[in-house]
């Protein structure tokens, strides 16, 4: 394996990469500018070789994980022959490098995507659009190639074992969860390329708006299921049941979230009516520089972070570096070319974009707020003012207010229409979903938990109002329409979309509101034989015994949940000790449900044989992340609303006309599309 | 023109924000400055490893500029810095009072016959509640303590010969 | 946690303890990411209002020399002394407040969760209050524009609609035009 050097044509392939992003940066952008179609021809190309090139060198480290190649220095501290196939491949994105690389390779996946499916934009700005993206490229291949080469050798002394993977990385959730998370950071590239490039041409029209849209609502729906993922890795695997922490590391995924549901929302204001354009692009840019600078909280160790990589100040001057050329250069180039002519549009108080106004902006306040929190002990320190820790009685506190003026305003948004809507209109068609809200909402803290509870009324009182009016919404539609399955279609897949996502978040909202107002929770010392009674469940601890894994021993109790004399479940919690590394684990065992989980985790031995064992009833808590999925289910209907695709299909129609030849590779494209 | 001016406020913002980040890469946020500073060392009634029936109070700390180190025999970085305190010492004459933190007697006794006593006396702080007082977080961890008996100056970590000459030694002259 | 910091963590007690101190160690110097994991102690409380209580703070507390997590979560040996320090507290009959102040005094502010409010604090906590009242301003200075613009929207609207499908257009005719030049 040494003698083949495959490492090394892994590093050799990032470097050609490389050298074709920075033409793909430079050329076709010169051609736009310069009007030659020949110059802007070298973009396609390039991207299609970057592309190839990283996707050999991301093939090369996996393969030096599976054959388990420790003279790879990123292998040797980041796998084991013990450890199973499958977690060596996805340790090639356990640690800082080879994470790197996945980042790197996803861009150059969307990419690649990008050139695919834009055939339908003109050419010049097709050239921008991938110049841009190259730039961004050329940024991230250097500090690969500069600070962070995953093919780096442990030459001559070759260990003969690697470190193995971290324990907690190996899991399902860890093999799923970052490059899902990555697709939707790197994805907003794409919008952010899009509004760059129209800026630097000036053609700031509802064009460049339509042409962003799918492409934002794409990324958006994998960084929700990104979101959605970690959170419930965390549940599982971390052992003491939280499924969100305010960790700088989590607030670095949601800052980006935030911003980019404004962008999606803003983006439909301004293909349908013209307006906000200065806005939106604010918002691409913005969307995107909170991506790049998630990536620097977590990679350069200005903040302790639970989830935080090995970190190096050089990296952190790098990451710096591109942040300032990247986000700054962004904000020249909007100051200098951001169009002051305004769009002649009219629109009231009770306009939907007056209402979408006002959910952008309490977007951006959540969003800055959430910035504010994680920087701001960091911003003290830099002063020289003390140290403070800001943290979950915080976020909370501000976060629960901001967001349920939020759905105040996410109930109104489907109920009212373009450019004005008569009082009388929007009272008749909210004021049944208000009162049934309220009502209902008032009731529930009642219902299920015997008391009154001003949080459970909040939470409940908004999902009901906002999934009330989304349904009122639908109800008269298809009055219009037809109560028929070709009612339903009529509406198309954007609108459905959105129903999908405001659905989705009122699944989220009602399962977060339950979960942290109703969760019971006891540790108690437990022996075989002992029993303790939680609510209407009794957990038996039956037995504890020592199991063997692959690349782990552990201790596993058995315990039996009863309620009355019914036997629920059985749970098999484990404190696992990883044998490469000496690290004891806790592995939760889950009973779930779809309205109550029941959770189990052993703490540790005590003495006379007995164990702490924490045990908690959460309620409704996979509604979390089954709002997270239906949310991300409606991002991508959104995207692939028939709008676009009649588009691609009519481009396809037109160019199968003038070119015969090219008929193969644009059928492709229309089908791929579809 | 106005108008055109606020098109700049991200960019303002975005290189404020800059500037913080880069204060921040020279800055440990894992590094954190003793809530004692400038306070009185904490009350104490403890008695010494060597000595079960001894009754020291923090009055001992009064009248000269002195070190207290926390140290234990189960703290694998105490052992480094040992000898360097042993140097001290003997080279400085600074008392150095030590603080042994969640230790058994018999090993502290050990260790302290077996690498040289540095110390004026070792109180015993066999329950922590001494170490908690002081907000110590791990060993080693050292205090300079002024003449009044203030707490004026804390190092977490392992003392060296160049740590000593470069950070703790102009500290201690400072208040001598 | 202090990684390459050869520091060691407060004492254990007990076999158990050291045994979490070694793999604590490991787990400081293992290559990250790295994360600590939940802990949980069996803690007796003589009645359900101090269990309440006593989670709430464990839930406010910092561990002082953890990446970030509360002491309840963290299994560090000083949150573990914290936790038995919170407990005893309780059942001494401290208040909320004297229990937070006793940790401040010996921690400082980071070991607390929630920042006090005072003069370094005032932007932190209402910088969010005022960004609300800005958004507000800005939302009643663009609605007042736009609804004293007299001209009619649908012009506008169909110009860009037209615009748009012209450069649709364009495009249709540039990549064939392209496509055949390059033949």
């Amino acid at each position: 394996m040494t003698e083949l050097m495959l490492p090394e044509l892994g590093h050799y392939a990032l470097i050609l990469a490389l050298v074709m992003a920075l033409v793909q940066a430079v050329v076709p952008l010169l051609g736009a500018q310069l009007k030659m179609t020949g110059w802007m021809s070298y973009g396609t190309p390039m991207v299609w070789g970057q592309f190839f090139f990283v996707s050999v060198s991301l093939f090369m480290l996996g393969y030096a994980f599976v054959t388990d190649d420790f003279s790879v220095a990123y292998v040797a501290s980041n796998s084991n022959t013990q450890l199973p196939t499958p977690y060596k491949i996805s340790a090639v994105w356990g640690g800082h490098e080879g994470s790197l690389l996945l980042w790197v390779w996803i861009l150059a996946a969307w990419s690649f995507a990008v050139t695919l499916f834009s055939r339908s934009l003109p050419e010049d700005m097709l050239a921008r659009v991938v110049a841009v993206l190259g730039m961004v490229s050329v940024g991230f291949l250097s500090f690969v190639l500069h600070t962070s080469n995953p093919f780096n050798r442990i030459l001559p002394q070759i260990p003969r074992e690697g470190s193995d993977l971290n324990p907690l990385l190996q899991d399902f959730g860890l093999i799923v969860h970052p490059p899902m998370l990555y697709m939707g950071y790197v994805g907003f590239s794409v919008a952010f390329a899009f509004a760059i490039a129209a800026l630097i041409s000036g053609r700031l029209d509802t064009a460049w708006a339509r042409w962003s849209r799918p492409w934002t609502s794409v990324a958006w729906a994998f960084l929700t299921l990104g979101i959605a993922l970690g959170s419930w890795w965390a549940y599982y695997e971390l052992g003491w049941g939280g499924w969100w922490f305010w960790d700088p590391v989590e607030n670095a995924s949601l800052m980006p979230w935030l911003v980019g549901t404004a962008l999606m929302h803003s983006l439909a204001v301004t293909e349908k009516r013209g307006v906000f354009k200065n806005w939106t692009v604010l918002l691409a840019i913005f969307a995107f520089s909170l991506s790049l600078l998630g990536t620097f909280l977590v990679r350069s160790g200005v903040l302790t972070s639970v989830h935080a990589f090995a970190t190096d100040p050089e990296r952190g001057y790098y990451i710096l570096a591109l942040l300032a050329i990247t986000i700054g250069g962004s904000f020249v180039l909007y100051a200098l070319r951001a169009p002051d002519i305004k769009a002649k549009v009219r629109f009231t108080w009770m306009s939907r974009e007056a209402f979408l106004l006002v959910n952008n902006i309490m977007l951006v306040i959540v969003m800055a707020t959430v910035l504010l929190g994680t920087i701001y002990p960091l911003i003290l320190d830099a002063l020289g003012l003390g140290k403070i820790s800001v943290g979950p009685p915080y976020f909370n506190a501000l976060f629960v207010p901001l967001m349920s003026i939020l759905a105040v305003f996410m109930g109104l948004g489907p109920a009212s229409r373009w450019k004005n809507t008569e009082r009388s209109t929007l009272i008749k068609r909210v004021w049944l979903s208000a009162a049934i809200s309220v009502v209902a909402g008032a009731a529930l803290p009642f219902i299920m938990g015997g008391k009154w509870n001003g949080y459970v009324f909040l939470g409940m009182m908004l999902a009901l109002w906002i999934f009330l009016t989304q349904m009122r919404d639908i109800a008269d539609k298809l009055k219009h329409k037809g109560w028929n399955v070709k009612g339903l279609m009529s509406l198309g897949r954007s609108y459905w979309g959105m129903v999908l996502g405001h659905v989705g978040a009122v699944i989220t909202v009602v399962g977060m509101t339950l979960v942290a107002n109703y969760t019971q929770e006891l540790d108690a010392r437990m022996l075989p034989g002992s029993k303790v009674t939680m609510g209407e469940f009794q957990f038996e601890l039956t037995d504890i015994r020592h199991v063997d894994g692959p690349n782990w021993t552990a201790e596993q109790s058995e315990i039996r949940i009863w309620e009355g004399d019914k036997l629920v479940s059985v749970l098999y919690p484990q404190k696992r000790r990883y044998t490469a590394r000496n690290q004891v684990m806790t592995e939760a065992s889950i009973d779930w449900g779809l309205f109550r989980d029941l959770y189990v985790a052993m703490g540790e031995p005590l003495e006379g044989g007995a164990w702490a064992v924490r045990v908690q009833h959460k309620p409704f808590v996979r509604w979390l992340w089954i709002g997270g999925v239906v949310m991300t289910l409606g991002g991508l209907l959104a995207a692939f609303d028939k709008r676009y695709r009649q588009k691609a299909m009519r481009q396809a129609g037109v160019t199968v006309q003038a070119t015969e030849s090219e008929n193969k590779d644009t059928g492709a494209v229309t089908g791929a599309s579809a | 023109m106005n108008k055109r001016l606020i098109l700049f406020i991200p960019l303002v913002l975005f290189f404020v924000l800059g500037f913080f980040f880069w204060q921040g890469l020279k800055l440990d946020p894992r590094e954190m400055p003793s809530a004692l500073i400038g306070k009185a060392f904490p009350s104490f009634t403890l008695n010494t490893v060597k000595d079960e029936s001894a009754q020291i109070t923090e009055q001992v700390l009064q009248g000269k500029v002195s070190l207290v180190n926390v140290w234990a025999t189960w703290c694998v970085s105490c052992r480094q810095e040992h000898p360097e305190l042993v140097r001290i010492a003997r080279e400085t004459g600074i008392p150095i009072f030590g603080l042994n933190y969640k230790d058994e007697r018999g090993a502290a006794l050990k260790w302290l016959d077996e690498y040289m006593d540095p110390y004026q006396f070792s109180l015993y702080d066999v329950d922590g509640r001494l170490g908690l007082d002081l907000g110590v977080y791990g060993a080693p961890e050292t205090y300079i303590v002024d003449k009044q008996g203030i707490i004026r100056y804390r190092f977490v970590g392992v003392i060296d010969r160049q740590i000593w000459q470069q950070e703790l030694l102009p500290e201690v002259k400072k208040w001598q | 946690m202090a990684i390459a910091f050869p520091l060691q963590m407060s004492k254990p007690s007990g076999l158990t303890g050291r045994f979490w101190t070694r793999s604590f160690l490991l787990l400081m110097f293992s290559l990250l990411p790295s994360l600590a994991q939940a802990n949980i102690d069996a803690f007796e409380f003589s009645n359900e209002e101090l269990r309440n209580r006593y989670q709430h703070l464990a839930f406010i507390l910092r561990c002082p020399k953890c990446q970030n997590q509360n002491i309840i979560d963290s299994n560090a040996p000083i949150a573990s002394d914290l936790r038995i320090q919170v407990h005893r507290l309780l059942h001494e009959g401290f208040d909320d407040e004297q229990i937070i102040d006793f940790m401040v005094a010996r921690y400082g502010d980071f070991v607390l969760y929630e920042p006090p409010v005072n003069r370094l604090t005032y932007l932190l906590w209402y910088g969010p209050v005022i960004l609300v009242m800005i958004g507000l301003l800005v939302v009643v200075i663009m609605i007042r524009n736009r609804k004293q613009q007299a001209n009619a929207d649908e012009a506008m609207d169909s110009q860009s609609r037209e615009r748009l499908n012209q450069v649709l257009k364009q495009k249709t005719v540039n990549s064939s035009g392209k496509k055949k030049s390059r033949r």
